[in-house]
């Protein structure tokens, strides 16, 4: 899994698959897209990019451990249920503001949740198959 | 007071105990004094007759609610739970000084005392259910105090199991009630009278509330785990298993026996089972010098005097219940702590080896006198007033069975007592390991409270009686009973039958050195009596484990996919047909679009993956079923699904050679013909039974409520016009968080799983 080939795409193909994933993240309420699928995508781009360079690069370029990821991700979910609680709705009924007329809710907090989940899961289960 | 205010008290003030106890402070004991100053504050009702009752809702959908109700019985246990409690918080602070783990020790002593609070108190079955189970628990924790001991942790299990096995029986009992009575309240069940006895599930109801009731009260053949309790610390086997926990079980059968006197099974039962139990328990108890195990096998044959007396119909019995639980609890907990006192001041507990201490502990000589005394059923001590009453029932009864088996039980007694009380404490001194004194106020305070309580009502039962006792046997009988409680009842039958015993009991007592070996040459009881059977047992379970282990994980995942896919081959399209679901739909003109093309290069690289001979050449076919799977959702207006499967074909694809290059799957197949055969099978069947599912779906109308539900909500109440994602964030997130949680927690096991496995298998790719 050293190949050249691998590595020097690896460093075009991640920030193109961050940002593609991110696009995709936000669009997701009002066309294809959404947490899950832009989860899936970052996991490739950062999967492709740490086949070749090992666990170690890979911890290095995300700062924590992909296991972190799906603690914050499930946090961020379990959180964006609660603000309906206190407004006596039931649990998980996501709440909006439109500032200047752009719907804004937990919804978007809870698939951000989704998304990170998405990527610490895959890259935890990948992170057992790379290099030390 | 507040019922529930002292139940919550005594579990929230666990920590408050570990803390003080974690540092042997003597004030520990405040906290049962407290909540033991609160039932107090409930004799003044309890004697006017009333009943107070307390209902809060807890699951209403059920009909559970969580109700206490304080009645003669349940405070004479809750005094005595609290009252005792008092005494040995305070005797462990000193007895357990120095040891470790003291704050769990405390944490788990006061979940306990409150367990039982909330079991004796608990006016609704699965209420009962739930305290009964923490009492089994928290006896476990207390059992297992040294957990390094291999002994202390296999009575701690046995303890568990048994009970445990009981309470399940109780569970059962108190279900069958509940789904034929409508309710679960206790008082509401009792009310009704004889309307339990009368259900068609009443011998299994009977039979199930018996079997918890013995295996908690430690009956002759679910005995055993009671003895070997005893490597537990002294304070724990005097509270738990000889005052209260092991009492649970008679309070049990106490509290339902207005709804079954009289019922033959019942009382076959109960006689039947105590009377076994008190043969069993005098034999065993004169075989042993370990004092406390001595004094276990006695509480056995007591536990074993109450259920029989509960079998016994009539208001005397149920006074004799309720005197000889009171009295046996008093000289029962006092013998206890003497003999943690002993072997705390001795270093050792054996009979065989203790003699003379009168001298060096006068003190603890004459606590464990007056305990023995009473124990032996001499008066003026309580124990005298409790048998006289076990004789009179058996004599109104005229039942000679009763009176038999009771009088070998109290000759049992009487030799206890001498073993415990006279043989330690008189003769010529003996030599032992540590020079004795008597201990310090901490841990005298218990046996000499104890002993001169038996003394005061042993003098004067009538404080006890009228003060309670009476009230404990109305709840136990159903009906009040006007019989005062008193020392002397004239020259009676019973008082001859008390004699004899004496005679017979001191004659026992001065063969024992003999009887003791007679008993021991019983080889058979340690190799074919219960604890054996529970060892078999156990083992037995373990090799069924095994066995199945080994029949159903081989290790191989191939199998286990293939077994699940096979399952799934085989009940599907079945289940469909033998329900009559099986339905084509009605092929038309509309069928022949673009898509079959699509749909016959899905088909070819399905028999592609079939006829790959390599694993790289696999797992490419596969991802071409899944970029054509993809296309399909993409050409019939299911953009998110088809985004969805093109990203999770290229994770699976990264991830399937990242495999690929650490693990050796490089080689080619190595499946024989006949596994290729096998494999090729179930694949053809699922996908012949996932067909036919398809197409009987297909055939039925659509029903668009819902689809047509999220289209028109999905903007004004959600925000987004992507149905796929609003469902998924919105209206079904809880759904999701589940889905999440399981994805994150799938993948941090598998992660471990194949760390382990890396372990074990260094470095094998390249």
């Amino acid at each position: 899994m050293t190949s050249l080939i691998l590595r020097t795409s690896g460093r075009v193909i991640l920030p193109l698959a961050l940002l593609f994933s991110v696009y995709v993240l936000l669009r997701g309420h009002n066309a294809p897209g959404g947490g899950f699928i832009g989860g899936l995508i970052a996991a490739a781009g950062l999967a492709v990019y740490a086949l070749p360079r090992g666990r170690s690069a890979l911890v290095a370029l995300m700062r924590v451990w992909p296991k972190a990821l799906i603690g914050a991700g499930l946090a961020l979910g379990l959180l964006s249920g609660l603000p309906a609680l206190f407004l006596d709705s039931p649990y998980l009924t996501h709440q909006w503001t439109f500032p200047g007329g752009l719907a804004v809710g937990t919804a978007l907090v809870f698939d951000v949740g989704v998304y990170l989940t998405v990527v610490g899961a895959v890259l935890t289960f990948l992170s057992a198959y790379l290099e030390e | 007071m507040d019922i529930l205010a002292l139940v919550a008290a005594s579990f929230l003030l666990a920590p408050l105990a570990a803390w003080l106890g974690g540092r042997s402070s003597p004030f520990v004991a405040a906290i049962p004094a407290l909540l033991f100053a609160g039932f107090w504050t409930f004799l003044p009702e309890i004697r006017a007759g009333a009943t107070p009752t307390e209902v809060h809702p807890w699951i209403p959908s059920l009909g559970i609610a969580a109700s206490f109700r304080v009645d003669g019985l349940s405070l004479l246990f809750a005094l005595l739970i609290t009252g005792i409690g008092t005494l040995v918080f305070l005797y462990a602070s000193a007895y357990l000084k120095g040891r470790e783990r003291l704050p769990r020790f405390y944490a788990a002593l006061t979940l306990f005392m409150g367990a039982m609070i909330g079991a004796v108190l608990a006016d609704d079955l699965i209420l009962l259910v739930v305290f009964w189970e923490l009492t089994s628990l928290t006896s476990f924790l207390l059992i297992g105090t040294t957990p390094e001991s291999a002994e202390a942790r296999r009575s701690a299990q046995q303890g568990l199991l048994v009970t445990v096995a009981g309470g399940l029986a109780l569970l059962a009992a108190v279900i069958l009630m509940g789904a034929g009575l409508g309710t679960y309240s206790i008082s509401e069940i009792l009310a009704r009278g004889g309307a339990v006895a009368a259900l068609p599930a009443a011998p299994a109801i009977i039979a199930l509330l018996a079997i918890g009731a013995f295996a908690k009260s430690a009956q002759a053949p679910l005995h055993s785990w009671l003895p070997n309790a005893m490597v537990a610390p002294t304070p724990v086997s005097a509270f738990l298993h000889s005052a209260t926990m092991v009492k649970l079980g008679v309070y049990l059968l106490a509290r339902f026996n207005p709804a079954f006197e009289g019922d033959g099974l019942w009382t076959l039962l109960l006689t039947g089972v105590g009377g076994v139990t008190m043969i069993a328990g005098a034999a065993l108890a004169v075989r042993e010098t370990d004092l406390k195990r001595v004094l276990a096998y006695s509480t056995v044959v007591s536990l074993g005097t109450l259920v029989l007396m509960i079998g016994v119909p009539g208001e005397m019995s149920a006074l004799a219940v309720a005197a000889f639980l009171f009295g046996h609890a008093l000289y029962k907990a006092c013998l206890f702590l003497v003999a943690g006192i002993v072997d705390h001041e001795t270093g050792t507990r054996d009979s065989a080896m203790l003699g003379g201490l009168r001298r060096a502990m006068p003190v603890t000589a004459f606590a464990a006198v007056l305990g023995g005394l009473s124990m032996a059923g001499l008066p003026p001590l309580f124990g005298f007033v409790g048998k006289e009453l076990i004789y009179g029932a058996g004599f109104a009864n005229a039942s000679w069975l009763v009176l038999g088996v009771a009088l070998i039980a109290n000759v049992a007694m009487v030799v206890v007592a001498g073993i415990v009380a006279v043989r330690c404490f008189m003769g010529p001194r003996v030599l032992t390991p540590t020079v004795p004194h008597d201990p310090g106020f901490r841990m005298l305070a218990g046996p000499i409270v104890l002993a001169l309580l038996g003394l005061l009502f042993g003098v004067a039962p009538w404080i006890a009686g009228d003060g309670l006792l009476t009230f404990a046997a109305e709840a136990i009988s159903g009906r009040r009973s006007d019989a005062p409680l008193e020392l002397w009842h004239g020259f009676t039958p019973a008082l001859g039958l008390s004699v004899l015993t004496l005679i017979l009991g001191a004659f026992a007592y001065l063969r024992w050195d003999g009887l003791r070996a007679a008993l021991s040459h019983f080889r058979q009881l340690d190799t074919w009596g219960p604890d054996r059977g529970y060892d078999r047992l156990l083992a037995g379970v373990q090799r069924v484990a095994v066995w199945q282990t080994t029949a159903i994980q081989t290790g191989s995942l191939r199998v286990y996919v293939g077994r699940v896919l096979a399952v799934v081959a085989l009940s599907g399209a079945p289940a469909l047909y033998l329900l009559g679901g099986f339905a084509f739909p009605v092929p038309d003109a509309a069928w022949l679009r673009p898509d079959v093309a699509l749909a016959l290069a899905l088909i070819v690289a399905a028999l592609a993956v079939a006829g790959a001979r390599g694993f790289v050449a696999g797992i490419v076919s596969a991802g071409m079923v899944g970029f054509a799977v993809a296309l399909l959702f993409l050409l019939n207006g299911a953009p998110d699904l088809a985004f969805t499967q093109f990203s999770v074909e290229a994770i699976a694809i990264v991830i399937l050679l990242a495999i690929v290059g650490r693990l050796p799957f490089r080689g080619r197949d190595a499946r024989t013909t006949r596994e290729r055969l096998r494999d090729g099978t179930i694949a053809v069947g699922l996908g012949v039974s996932a067909t036919l599912v398809l197409l009987a779906v297909l055939a039925m109308p659509f029903d668009a409520r819902l689809s047509e539900y999220f289209r028109a909500a999905s903007v004004p109440e959600a925000h987004g016009r992507n149905l796929v994602n609003v469902i998924l964030v919105d209206f079904r997130a809880l759904d999701t968080l589940g889905e999440i949680s399981v994805l994150g927690l799938a993948a941090v096991a598998a992660a471990a799983v194949i760390a382990g496995v890396r372990r074990r298998m260094p470095e094998t790719g390249s």
